[in-house]
């Protein structure tokens, strides 16, 4: 750490010789001789929302074949609130057949992603992204992400002016470099002669340390996992009007196994702005994380490291200083839940349908035509789109005469039910994972299922089979699937084993705690099944799984990310 | 190597005792007696001695400390950075030292390394990082060199939690062990809390080092180990056309990615003891035997004893009927002489009337594309023996492939390139003899007989500055390889141009990573591609050589080298087409005056062709 210090990260050298985010991406693109572009364009691809990734699958066969990697292209769309409309989604799913490789991802931060887009082809999508009237700028990147907030329109009577936040909070905190229209919209090169006129106002020249990301939660529905977010807003309803939102800062997933240094934080309440005031609570906070943010150690330099490392008071303070007025005392507010609701519910007089998709991953197979089946309805439905934070998919704003034409559709494609109807199912989630993951330590959409029939058949045997419980899986310790929030969480160490987390809260509000380390599926039932039987036979009245081991001691209660390790924690400092 | 006067500084007498004794010498004596009798000089003693610089400049330096060589396997950039570490104390101590990532490391320089610090970390389930799985297959492979003085240690990164923890780490250290080498320190095992141990191993490395260094005045430097090795190498070969040598098949390795139409091997053969050389360029000639299949299914036809003796030749030897069939005839071609020859033989009243004079077109159209199944069962013999059989068979001839590899890098190896030829004649599916062989059959381990068939009109530039353009697509980019190989082990700068073409970018990119490093390195100044499904419309080679006809004309006017290899009948048509409306174009030239130029240019030696 000591050494790190004074020296900043690599990445902290690309930003800023990158003239604003071009770097020689659009040279790169051109070569033939490689279907990747360079490691310092990779880096930078990422801020206009692509990934290279390679198939890990055939990686070593190709090694040895003296063929460079599979390499290919993830590209995410950014859609505040994972809002779409029928067309935008038929052109994704156009680009998903024509481009990628046929499948449709739906992220856990609402936004659709492509996988497996070949460099040859990645300017044309991106160009057809945009012409859909969507953008992929800042989808990855050390900036602001795609800002998520509860989709559920039939929930609240503020969801539109809710939506309106994400959305002015997302275009706000965009970059402003022409680089990206240069690079995939053939815009006009803009040379930076232009004295004293800033390209980056909020972000300067460097952007920020380390990835940062937004959700707006419509209580109580905590499905964003406002907790997870670097900075979250809990939407505050008063007598049917929205009266502002609760502040909750330093959140995050990711770690590094092995690093004391790194954990899963929760964020943390630290006030409550009216409405009008969240754009600007929103960007002072990215200052402040653009000023204090680590920049020498990027496992170190997410906003919950900025403020363990300084205090919570610190960092109202520097807030205060900056906004020129201080947040008001933070309001009382009750999350309840993280899963979606799925079904057919009614709510601003229109119907809506939310459907669970397993893993995110629109496909079509013998059991389900996700794919084809949401097609055909976008062929036919007049409102809208909405992409869950759980990776699932709300038809949104149906009327009563579409409803019949499209409860048809969905038991003709088989698109809900099934499998995947029971209780277990629907509070799950997994991330991408092998073989397209570059951070990948162990199969996750790909195992997930099977790993889950079989829990299943446990919960099944003790009895517990109308129960939710809310059972993550994530291939790394990035944490896409965020499990670090699950009743029962799955992290990968290496092919085939996992390290198994119990006891977070079921409405997203505790960190679960590590309780088997590196394990392969058979000692991962051997792990659960006493406990199950334990639960079944002695939990109180409503009380939830994750709850319940930490009452009967299979595991201790985290209270923040730096309990997270117990007494391994290193503290930064 | 004999002296004498004019190639030593000895006189009469001294030359015959030399001459006398260094025959005699092993290798390790001789390297000993180069270190021993230099060390004086270097130490600065006997300072009256003049030494000829010409005759021995390799001396001088002799008797420098052995170097230290680090290569470090890293996925996180800890092994990276302990590899800078201990870089630096060791530089700090005076000791001469270089570090590479393992993937930077050239396997076949491993045999010049002195002493060798190994840093990696392991992944997933005991497996090599990402950057180290070529060097540690390599030297887990047959390949793998003897490591006789080499001196070792390992530093193995890991986390205890894991079951392998330290595999790699330990793999390495005890396959440097196995080939050979002496452990100068022992291997330390680190879990994630790697610091402390790692220091204590660098410190008692750099200790050991530190002791042993300019203590051993017998030790000697990498060029006196070579100039020693080329003196033993001088000697000619006892293998030919007549007696092929057996070469064991080290590597046999499918070059072509998943969804690709096509198979093309990448062979590894062995020279080792040989004697044979070749220069980039020459081509190997490869023995092969015949599909035991199609052997079997044509004794079957015959219903003959497949065990029957038969005598295989004017000396008189004597094989078994399937034995002689597999290896000494040929049996997938037939031949107008073979036809007559046949209807002398078969009894056949259909044959007889195909082989009178008249019918040369007929027997012309029903050669094309069938093999002697075919033809026994479209004309089944009455009452012929086997041996009788054999006398009108064509001897099996050897196929002969351009050569993929530099022995300047690849010290006693051969490469080839070699595309499996099936395809579907007359309803029946057909194989290339020894490229489907070599495909389905042939196992490192086994034995191909070899010989080396020198081609003296495709050779590199003598002058190492005349710019080389090479247009090789498909299989035709071997002895490109080799080229660069070459071209790289030597230093030479000159300027050099590939056109590589195949179907599929993704699977048929054949060698594409080492393209891509001699593109980085510079020892490739350019490339173009042209792959020919990958788009709507075919893109070969000759369309790229267009699309560059301004540079490609410099080129030649800047006195450049074009080599073509590969496809006769097309590839190399069209690109010696393509090559004259260049020069009509670029050069304003009437197509006789291009026709003139490339003419020229062949004369001169400037255009060369290798083409089949």
């Amino acid at each position: 750490m000591e050494q790190n210090k004074t020296k900043l990260s690599d990445n902290e050298r690309i930003k800023r010789e990158s003239n604003y985010l071009r770097g020689t991406i659009a040279e790169g693109l051109k070569d033939p001789i490689t279907g990747a572009i360079s490691p310092d364009d990779n880096q930078l691809l990422k801020f206009h929302g692509s990934y290279q990734q390679d198939d890990r699958d055939v990686r070593d066969e190709r090694r040895r074949k003296k063929l460079e990697p599979d390499y290919q292209f993830m590209i995410r769309v950014r859609m505040p609130g994972g809002l779409a409309t029928p067309k935008q989604w038929l052109e994704m799913d156009r680009l998903a057949t024509t481009y990628a490789n046929g499948t449709l991802k739906l992220t856990t931060r609402q936004t659709f992603q492509l996988h497996g887009v070949l460099k040859w082809n990645l300017k044309q999508t991106m160009k057809e992204i945009n012409e859909a009237l969507f953008t992929t700028l800042a989808a990855c990147g050390d900036v602001n992400r795609n800002v998520m907030c509860t989709p559920n329109p039939n929930l609240s009577d503020v969801h539109y002016e809710v939506y309106e936040a994400a959305k002015k909070i997302s275009d706000h905190l965009l970059p402003q470099t022409p680089a990206y229209h240069e690079i995939w919209l053939d815009g006009e090169k803009v040379i930076d002669t232009s004295v004293g006129q800033e390209i980056e106002p909020i972000y300067g020249p460097t952007y920020l340390p380390r990835k940062f990301k937004i959700g707006i939660a419509v209580p109580p529905s905590n499905d964003v996992d406002i907790y997870s977010q670097d900075l979250g807003f809990i939407a505050i309803e008063e007598d049917g009007e929205l009266k502002g939102f609760n502040v909750a800062v330093g959140g995050g997933m990711g770690m590094t196994h092995g690093d004391y240094r790194t954990y899963p934080q929760i964020a943390r309440v630290i006030g409550f702005c009216p409405t009008d005031k969240v754009v600007d609570v929103a960007e002072k906070i990215v200052l402040v994380q653009r000023d204090y943010g680590n920049r020498s150690n990027r496992k170190n330099a997410r906003l919950k490291y900025t403020i363990d490392s300084r205090g919570i008071e610190w960092f109202k303070t520097e807030l205060q200083n900056r906004l020129g007025w201080e947040l008001e005392e933070a309001r009382p507010f009750h999350f309840t839940h993280t899963g979606d609701q799925f079904g057919w519910v009614k709510g601003n007089k229109k119907w809506h349908l939310t459907l669970f998709i397993p893993s995110g991953r629109v496909k079509d197979d013998e059991e389900t035509q996700f794919l084809t089946g949401l097609r055909e309805i976008a062929k036919i439905h007049t409102g809208e789109f909405r992409l869950t934070p759980n990776q699932n998919v709300i038809i949104a704003n149906i009327t009563a005469k579409k409803k019949k034409e499209i409860e048809k559709l969905v038991e003709q494609y088989h698109l809900a039910g099934g499998t995947y109807a029971s209780p277990l199912w629907q509070n799950s989630m997994s991330c991408v994972g092998f073989p397209t993951c570059g951070l990948a330590m162990a199969e996750s959409e790909r195992y997930f299922p099977t790993l889950l029939k079989k829990i299943e058949a446990i919960t099944k045997e003790v009895g517990l089979k109308q129960n939710e419980i809310v059972i993550r899986m994530s291939g790394c310790p990035n944490g896409c699937s965020r499990p670090a929030l699950a009743e029962i969480g799955f992290i990968g160490k290496a092919p085939g084993k996992y390290n198994l987390y119990l006891g977070g809260g079921f409405a997203g509000n505790r960190l679960n705690k590590l309780y088997k380390e590196n394990i392969g599926e058979k000692e991962i039932l051997e792990a659960l099944y006493p406990i199950f039987q334990h639960y079944a036979k002695e939990r109180k009245e409503g009380e939830r799984f994750g709850d319940f081991v930490i009452r009967t001691g299979y595991v201790e209660e985290v209270h923040s990310g730096l309990d997270f390790h117990g007494s391994k924690t290193v503290k930064n400092i | 190597m004999q002296f004498n006067v004019n190639n030593s500084p000895f006189n009469e007498e001294q030359r015959e005792y030399l001459n006398r004794l260094i025959p005699t010498l092993t290798e390790a004596q001789k390297i000993w007696l180069c270190g021993f009798l230099s060390y004086p000089f270097i130490a600065g003693y006997e300072q009256s001695v003049q030494v000829d610089q010409t005759a021995a400049p390799k001396m001088e330096q002799s008797i420098q400390t052995r170097e230290v060589t680090v290569l470090f396997g890293s996925e996180t950039g800890n092994g990276q950075s302990l590899a800078s570490t201990i870089v630096e104390k060791l530089q700090a101590k005076q000791l001469p030292v270089q570090s590479f990532s393992m993937d930077d490391f050239k396997p076949q320089n491993l045999k010049k390394v002195q002493d060798l610090l190994i840093i990696t970390s392991t992944h997933g389930e005991g497996e090599p990082p990402e950057n180290a799985r070529s060097f540690y297959e390599f030297l887990h492979s047959k390949r793998a060199p003897k490591l006789e003085n080499v001196r070792f240690s390992v530093l193995a990164l890991g986390d205890e939690s894991y079951e392998f923890f330290c595999q790699t780490g330990k793999d390495f250290d005890k396959r440097l062990e196995e080939l050979g080498g002496e452990r100068l320190y022992p291997r330390v095992d680190c879990d994630v809390d790697f610091e402390d141990p790692a220091e204590q191993w660098m410190s008692g490395v750099v200790a050991v080092l530190h002791e042993t260094s300019n203590a051993n005045a017998s030790t000697i430097t990498v060029s006196e180990k070579q100039a020693a090795a080329t003196l033993l190498e001088e000697k000619q070969s006892v293998y030919s056309k007549k007696n092929p040598y057996p070469a064991e098949v080290l590597e046999n390795i499918n070059l072509n990615g998943r969804g690709s139409n096509k198979e093309t091997r990448h062979l590894v053969l062995s020279l080792e003891d040989s004697g044979l050389t070749f220069e980039p360029g020459d081509s190997l000639a490869i023995l092969p035997e015949n599909d035991p299949e199609l052997v079997d299914s044509l004794i079957n036809e015959l219903g003959w004893n497949p065990e029957e003796s038969v005598q295989i030749n004017e000396e008189g030897d004597i094989y078994s009927l399937r034995k002689a069939l597999l290896s000494k005839f040929e049996i997938t071609r037939l031949t107008k002489s073979f036809i007559q020859a046949a209807a002398e033989l078969f009894h056949h009243e259909e044959l007889k009337k195909l082989a009178e004079p008249g019918n040369e077109e007929k027997v012309k159209a029903y050669l094309d594309g069938r093999d002697l199944l075919d033809f026994v069962r479209d004309f089944p013999p009455v009452q012929l023996k086997p041996v009788d059989f054999i006398q009108i068979l064509r001897k099996l001839p050897a196929r002969q492939y351009s050569i993929a590899s530099s022995l300047k890098a690849n010290p006693d190896e051969v490469h080839l390139t070699i595309s499996t030829v099936r395809f579907q004649a007359h309803g029946r599916n057909r194989k290339g003899v020894c490229s489907s062989q070599i495909a389905e059959r042939i196992q490192p381990g086994d034995m191909l007989p070899i010989y080396v068939d020198q081609n003296p009109n495709f050779k590199l530039p003598s002058n190492p500055d005349t710019p080389i353009i090479m247009i090789g697509p498909g299989t035709g980019v071997a002895p490109f390889r080799a080229f660069l190989q070459e071209r790289e082990a030597e230093g030479v700068t000159g300027k050099s141009w590939l056109f590589f073409g195949d179907q599929h970018f993704s699977s048929d990119f054949l060698y594409q990573v080492e393209w891509q490093k001699w593109l980085k390195n510079g020892v490739l100044t350019k490339m173009d591609v042209a792959f020919s499904r990958d788009q709507a419309e075919k893109v070969y080679v000759q369309h790229r050589m267009l699309e560059k006809r301004k540079e490609f004309y410099q080129w030649l006017e800047d006195g450049a080298v074009v080599y073509v290899c590969g496809d006769e009948k097309h590839m190399a048509r069209d690109v010696h087409q393509t090559i004259l409306t260049i020069l009509e174009k670029e050069g304003g030239l009437t197509s006789e005056q291009a026709a003139v130029y490339l003419d020229q240019m062949r004369k001169q030696k400037r255009y060369q062709r290798d083409v089949y």
